[in-house]
């Protein structure tokens, strides 16, 4: 895998992770133009699609869509579950993730990204141990930082799973 | 899963934590730009405190800022001190900040290494992880090179969580620094069958995506991942090894064949859809790269087919798209299979899904044939009028296209009905590929000469019809086929049928509105269209209507005149000038149409675009040698870069040679043309310039028939292209009629009918005018072009290695040293003189010699081949009489060897050794006992041969005796000449009850620097009074680095010299508790670890030992009180360290 976005309906960024080194200027670029190109696509087209010589991989969660680029040879499918299986996790991390948990803890779905993928390739392929390993870095943590809550307030209930 | 709370204890004294940022910003929605720079300027405060905490939070915010697009390098120290806190909250923040905004180009990166090595070697597992997740991300070559050795650690870390992260890891280092890759790939190797299934799949992983870019280094693996392929059953390691095997398929067809049958399996066992698409791809490479003539593998295409078909029946979008576009793969070699799901495929054309829709039309490319053609294309226009989008609609008519000229419009019967599609083309609004359809237009034009006729008349049609130039401005693209249809009406001028009105239709002043390169082409067009015309009428002898027309062009060519384009201006007022010329000899009643239409006499032919590069260079003409010599550098180096253009004015300006005088000149001039005469590349002004090269078989030599115009060239009420189709239908169902007429009449004109029209086989339709495609011109005697266009930017190409070599020395990974810990370690070391310099001259001869050693060695193996008795008994008797003469030479020695005097070479002591024997147990059961003894020959480098004496110690008579090992990558057994890998070797004797027996087997190894285990069996019958049993018994046969190493004698000025020579690397090992007399001590080393005493002082002594891949072992021995040190020299550090750990093994039971 190059790269996975995550951004909103409304074009905005919600997470970015490069595998392949690339400029700050070349990044942004990347971006913009495959929000573009996914935002345009109709809801009923698969979510495969080519570009430039990669070919992007994309799946929309409620507000929230997640796109991967990979390369040619690699397998669309395996990467759709990819996605899917890196919502689970957030999902079980947050309990029913929505966008706002994302939003506010970032650095978190950072951190779980990072256990599950590396360097583009599957790390992890059993849930469990995911988190596991999540958790008790987050034990390490001190405990200063407060989980933030955005359903508290916010009144988020649906998982982002469940659209 | 509920999160647990935990309270904060810190204060939020600090002015916004990260969820203060994001409300902010989303509070504040107008300005936010400048909401964010006031952010900034706080975080710019917050990272000047002292105050990790705060810094920490600092660089949190600055990581979302980031990602919002804001640029952060400027931070990039703060981010490393946040790095290198020593809590692990901190240490994640800046890690996770490092690996979203670092580079290459980030300056302070290489200040990172000392910290991140560190971290790699924390006691908690989670700073290490977190620097591996960090790394991956921003390795540089710098920091691949220095770690590279740290990580490799790492990947026999006892936590399967770094090892995992470890070897993933290794991957980015591998690519940014290739160098490692051997070194570490031994390791790397090992992971694959490592007990933790995480680091199972990430060894996978990385040998999969390093196999597939090179996938030849990697072949040798195929056993193993075959087993891990039949064995494993988690998904995503399945789809790994599935997807190496299609790359390495291609370069081993036997392995396709092996695994067809495991694949088609999981085609029809798997509900995992990835893992089933997986497979019909890889069974699609393999099928590929497998020969044509492989009957039974239609059953697996036939299946991959039927599973493909399902996914694209399923309604899920996705598996649609991907089943087509698998389906597209398999075209190309079983076209057949797919065109049976035609059906479907058009099917797709109506998808909603613009994507699929594509796909679907990708592989209508090769669907078409003959019989379908018009059908599809038909079919495709309809859509093109319907396609909302114009992308889709461009593509659309590229498809068009494409599917029409595919190699060289092969399907195409009937070219009128191309040209006409081509002219409906022309009306779509808006396309882009205005000039691929005129492209289209000239080729066929040009090449299909029956055409012409038509085309000039459909083209004259288009210069007329004003709706491509009124819209011009609007639609530029689609004006390009003027461009094709001013120059066909020109050039084959004599077709027209009426000149003067296509005339007239060029001279428009609305043509000035068009493209100049456009316009440019008109004006040239209009004068061979005004040269026929002349001719026409001089020879009607209507000369007024000749200066009509030579009026008509002095009047119009004016607004040409005044273009903006140089070229079109250019040649206007020339051709002008040429008119008012013309028209002043008309007045005077000189016939002028010859001249004129001699300017474009002659005719064009195609040549083939490669045709330039594949002239082949004549004989004794070197491209590369200088014209003229270029000038001396004489100028200083500091000036070079003014110097250049300079210099080359300099070239240009000098090769004036001296002025000819006119005789020498005319001469010149005569060989020239002399030359040209029989250069057949010179193009000629001659009238028939292609005449010289049509010896050949060329356009000259094929029948070409008139169209039949007995059909009427259109039907009112339908497009034009429409009405082709119908006549098609109606004479393609004459031709059958007729076909089975004359079939019943004359068979035998039939079979010549087909030989010598059609090649075809699957169609039987003739084309409705018999077409003569002119081939492109190619020169004579064309090089075959190779194109090699390996991109040499690729990254990947780097490691392009060669894992199968055993290491060298200098491959060592760069180990960082402290110098301290090193001299206190090893206060011997000043003992031995160490040489850095490498001076790898002595090596080099060495290898000359072996290799000559090799070459006598083989030729013996030949003449040896059948491992006779005879040979194992002599090679026995040798054997003993080697340890014979090594005892004698021992009693021969004098007594009391642990004096002062030096002792060379050879062994030493005096006192009774206890008996020492080199064959230890290999397993043994109720039946049968092994004992075995490993050897390595100096004949045959990387080849051992394994001694197994047999003996049977029951009262059964044991025969069909089979012994068969599990080869591992790197030792393998020497099999007979056309046995699989998975054959055992018979062992050539019987065994009697109670008798002994030697057997001999030859192994080969790979790489002799780690010690190897391999399981085998030994199969046998036993037979006794009751009756005969298949009896087995399992053994593990164990290659010690030690039975590598060949006893070899070393003159103590050798030795000294090879200490100086190389560069050895070294290690030692120190073993307390020694009781052992120092010259037992230094037999013992001698006869388990095959090496020879050099020299002999005290308790110290120099030994020496080469392997059978030719490394130097170098050891000194030293006896304290009750303990002995071994330092060793080796050119293979690993092999070193494996030595002196086996031999640690023996001192201690010592």
């Amino acid at each position: 895998m190059q790269f996975m976005l995550l951004f909103s309906r409304q074009g905005k960024l919600r997470l970015q992770k490069w595998y392949v080194p690339l400029s700050d200027k070349e990044k942004k670029k990347i971006t913009r133009e495959l929000v573009q190109t996914v935002l345009a696509r109709k809801p009923k087209m698969c979510s495969f699609l080519e570009w430039r010589d990669l070919k992007i991989v994309y799946k929309r969660y409620a507000s929230l869509y997640f796109c991967c680029a990979i390369e040619d040879q690699d397998n669309e499918l395996i990467t759709l579950e990819i996605i899917h299986r890196y919502v689970e996790l957030l999902d079980k991390y947050f309990g029913s993730v929505c966008e706002l948990d994302i939003i506010f803890n970032f650095e978190k779905a950072y951190f779980i990204l990072d256990e599950f993928l590396l360097g583009g390739e599957v790390q992890e392929t059993s849930k469990k141990n995911v988190l596991k390993a999540i958790e008790q870095a987050d034990l390490l943590q001190e405990k200063t930082e407060n989980m933030y809550h955005s359903r508290s307030f916010i009144g988020c209930k649906k998982s982002i799973l469940e659209y | 899963m509920a999160l647990k709370m935990v309270k904060g204890s810190i204060d939020r004294m600090f002015d916004k934590n990260l969820q203060d940022l994001v409300r902010g910003i989303r509070n504040h929605k107008e300005d936010e730009a400048k909401y964010i720079s006031q952010c900034i300027d706080e975080i710019k405060q917050e990272l000047k405190q002292d105050n990790i905490a705060v810094k920490a939070n600092a660089v949190c915010k600055l990581t979302y800022l980031q990602m919002l697009g804001y640029d952060i390098s400027w931070a990039a120290f703060n981010i490393i001190e946040v790095m290198s806190a020593s809590k692990f909250t901190f240490k994640r923040i800046g890690y996770l900040a490092a690996s979203q905004c670092f580079h290459e180009g980030t300056d302070v990166i290489m200040l990172t290494t000392n910290q991140i090595r560190k971290d790699l070697s924390s006691p908690s597992q989670y700073d290490t992880g977190v620097a591996l997740t960090g790394l991956s991300c921003f390795v540089t070559p710098d920091l691949a090179r220095d770690l590279a050795n740290d990580i490799m650690t790492l990947m026999s870390h006892t936590k399967p969580y770094i090892r995992k992260k470890a070897v993933l890891i290794m991957y980015k280092v591998f690519l940014k620094y290739p160098e490692s890759l051997r070194p570490a790939f031994p390791r790397l190797k090992e992971k694959l069958e490592d007990p933790d299934p995480g680091v199972q799949s990430a060894a996978v992983n990385v040998i999969c995506e390093l196999a597939r870019r090179n996938p030849k280094n990697y072949l040798s693996l195929a056993p193993l991942f075959f087993k891990l392929m039949t064995s494993s059953t988690n998904n995503w390691v399945l789809i790994k090894i599935i997807k190496l095997f299609g790359a390495l398929t291609p370069l081993e067809p036997r392995l396709g064949k092996k695994l067809i049958e495991p694949l088609t399996n999981l085609i029809h066992s798997t509900s995992a859809m990835s893992l089933l698409y997986e497979c019909v791809n890889t069974v699609i490479a393999v099928l590929i790269s497998l020969s044509s003539g492989m009957p039974n593998h239609s059953a697996s295409i036939q299946l991959c087919v039927q599973k493909l078909r399902i996914l694209i029946e399923d309604s899920d979008q996705n598996l649609k798209y991907l089943g087509l576009l698998a389906m597209s793969k398999i075209l190309r070699t079983h076209p057949k299979s797919v065109q049976a799901h035609k059906d479907l495929v058009l099917q797709c054309l109506d998808d909603k899904d613009e994507s699929i829709r594509l796909r679907a039309l990708d592989l209508l490319y090769g669907m078409v044939s003959k019989k379908n053609l018009m059908e599809i294309v038909k079919k495709l226009m309809t859509h093109v009028d319907k396609a909302e989008g114009t992308t889709y609609r461009d593509e659309l008519l590229t498809k068009i296209i494409d599917i029409c000229s595919q190699s060289n419009y092969q399907h195409i019967t009937n070219f009128e009905w191309y040209i006409s599609i081509l002219v409906e083309l022309t009306r779509l609004e808006g396309t882009r590929h205005g000039h691929l359809i005129a492209a289209q237009m000239l080729d066929v034009a040009i090449r299909v000469k029956a055409i012409r006729k038509f085309a000039v008349s459909q083209m004259s049609a288009l210069l007329d019809s004003a709706h491509l130039v009124a819209s011009s401005t609007q639609r530029n693209g689609i004006c390009e086929v003027l461009y094709a249809a001013a120059w066909i009406c020109g050039e084959f001028s004599e077709h027209l049928q009426e000149p003067h009105q296509t005339l007239e239709a060029m001279l428009r002043p609305k043509v000035t509105t068009l493209p100049g390169h456009i316009q440019a082409v008109y004006v040239q067009n209009v004068v061979k269209l005004y040269a026929s015309i002349l001719q026409q009428k001089e020879q009607a002898a209507e000369t007024e209507a000749a200066q009509e027309v030579t009026q008509l062009m002095v009047e119009r060519l004016p607004q040409f005149v005044q273009s903006a384009d140089l070229e079109v201006q250019e040649r206007a007022s020339c051709i002008l000038q040429l008119v008012k010329h013309i028209q002043k000899l008309q007045a005077k009643d000189v016939p002028v149409a010859e001249e004129v239409s001699a300017l474009f006499a002659g005719e064009l032919n195609p040549v083939a675009p490669k045709a330039q590069k594949k002239v082949p260079v004549p004989e004794g003409l070197d491209l590369d040698a200088w014209i003229n010599e270029p000038l001396s550098d004489s100028e200083s180096e500091d000036e070079k870069p003014k110097a250049i253009f300079h210099d080359e004015e300099q070239r240009q300006a000098k090769p004036r040679q001296p002025e000819a005088d006119e005789e020498e000149l005319a001469r010149r001039r005569e060989a020239r043309k002399q030359e040209q005469a029989n250069n057949p590349f010179y193009i000629k002004s001659s009238p028939s310039p292609q005449k010289r090269y049509q010896d050949a078989p060329g356009v000259e030599h094929i029948p070409v028939v008139q169209i039949d115009l007995s059909v009427p060239l259109k039907v009112p009420g339908l497009p034009m292209s429409d009405q082709y189709v119908k006549l098609e239908e109606e004479r393609r169902h004459r031709q059958r009629l007729e076909k089975d007429k004359r079939k019943k009449k004359k068979k035998e004109k039939q079979a010549r009918r087909h030989s010598a029209l059609h090649t075809e086989s699957d169609e039987d339709i003739a084309p409705a005018q018999q077409v003569d495609i002119v081939t492109e011109e190619m020169p004579e005697n064309a090089l075959p072009s190779d194109e090699d266009d390996k991109d040499p930017n690729d990254p990947y190409r780097a490691l392009d290695i060669d894992l199968d070599k055993p290491l060298a020395d200098s491959e060592k990974l760069p180990v960082q040293k402290h110098r301290n810990a090193e001299t206190s370690k090893s206060p011997e070391k000043e003992d031995v003189p160490v040489i850095e310099k490498k001076s790898k001259k002595p090596k080099k001869k060495e290898k000359k010699h072996k290799e000559k050693g090799r070459e006598k060695g083989r030729k013996k193996e030949k003449k040896e081949k059948k491992p006779s008795k005879h040979k194992k008994k002599k090679h026995r008797k040798e054997q003993e009489e080697r340890s014979a003469d090594r005892k004698k030479s021992k009693k021969k020695q004098p007594a009391g060897g642990g004096a002062a005097e030096p002792v060379e070479n050879g062994s030493l002591d005096e006192e009774p050794l206890p008996p020492m024997s080199s064959y230890c147990l290999l397993a043994e059961n109720s039946y049968i006992r092994m004992t075995y003894e490993v050897q390595g020959s100096l004949q045959e480098d990387s080849r051992v041969t394994v001694s197994i004496v047999l003996e049977n110690q029951s009262s059964s008579f044991l025969k069909n005796m089979e012994l068969n090992v599990l080869d591992s990558l790197n030792t393998k057994l020497a099999r007979p000449e056309g046995s699989s890998v998975h054959d055992g070797v018979p062992v050539p004797f019987q065994l009697p009850p109670g008798i002994s027996n030697e057997a001999q087997f030859v192994f080969t190894i790979q790489s002799i620097a780690m010690a190897q285990k391999l399981k085998g069996t030994l199969t046998f019958i036993a037979k006794n009074d009751e009756g005969s049993t298949h009896e087995k018994l399992d053994f593990k046969l164990h290659f010690s680095c030690t039975s590598y190493l060949i006893t070899t004698p070393c003159y103590s000025d050798a030795f000294a010299k090879l200490l100086e020579s190389g560069d050895l690397s070294m290690s030692s090992i120190k073993v307390d508790g020694i009781s052992m007399s120092f010259q037992n001590l230094l037999a013992k080393i001698c006869f388990h670890h095959h090496f020879s005493v050099v020299e002999r002082v005290n308790s110290c002594a120099s030994m020496y030992s080469r392997s059978i891949q030719g490394h130097h072992v170098c050891l000194l021995v030293k006896k304290g009180e009750k303990s002995v040190s071994v330092d060793g020299k080796c050119s293979d550090s690993t092999l070193l360290s494996n030595l002196l750990e086996e031999m640690r093994a023996t001192l201690a039971t010592c």
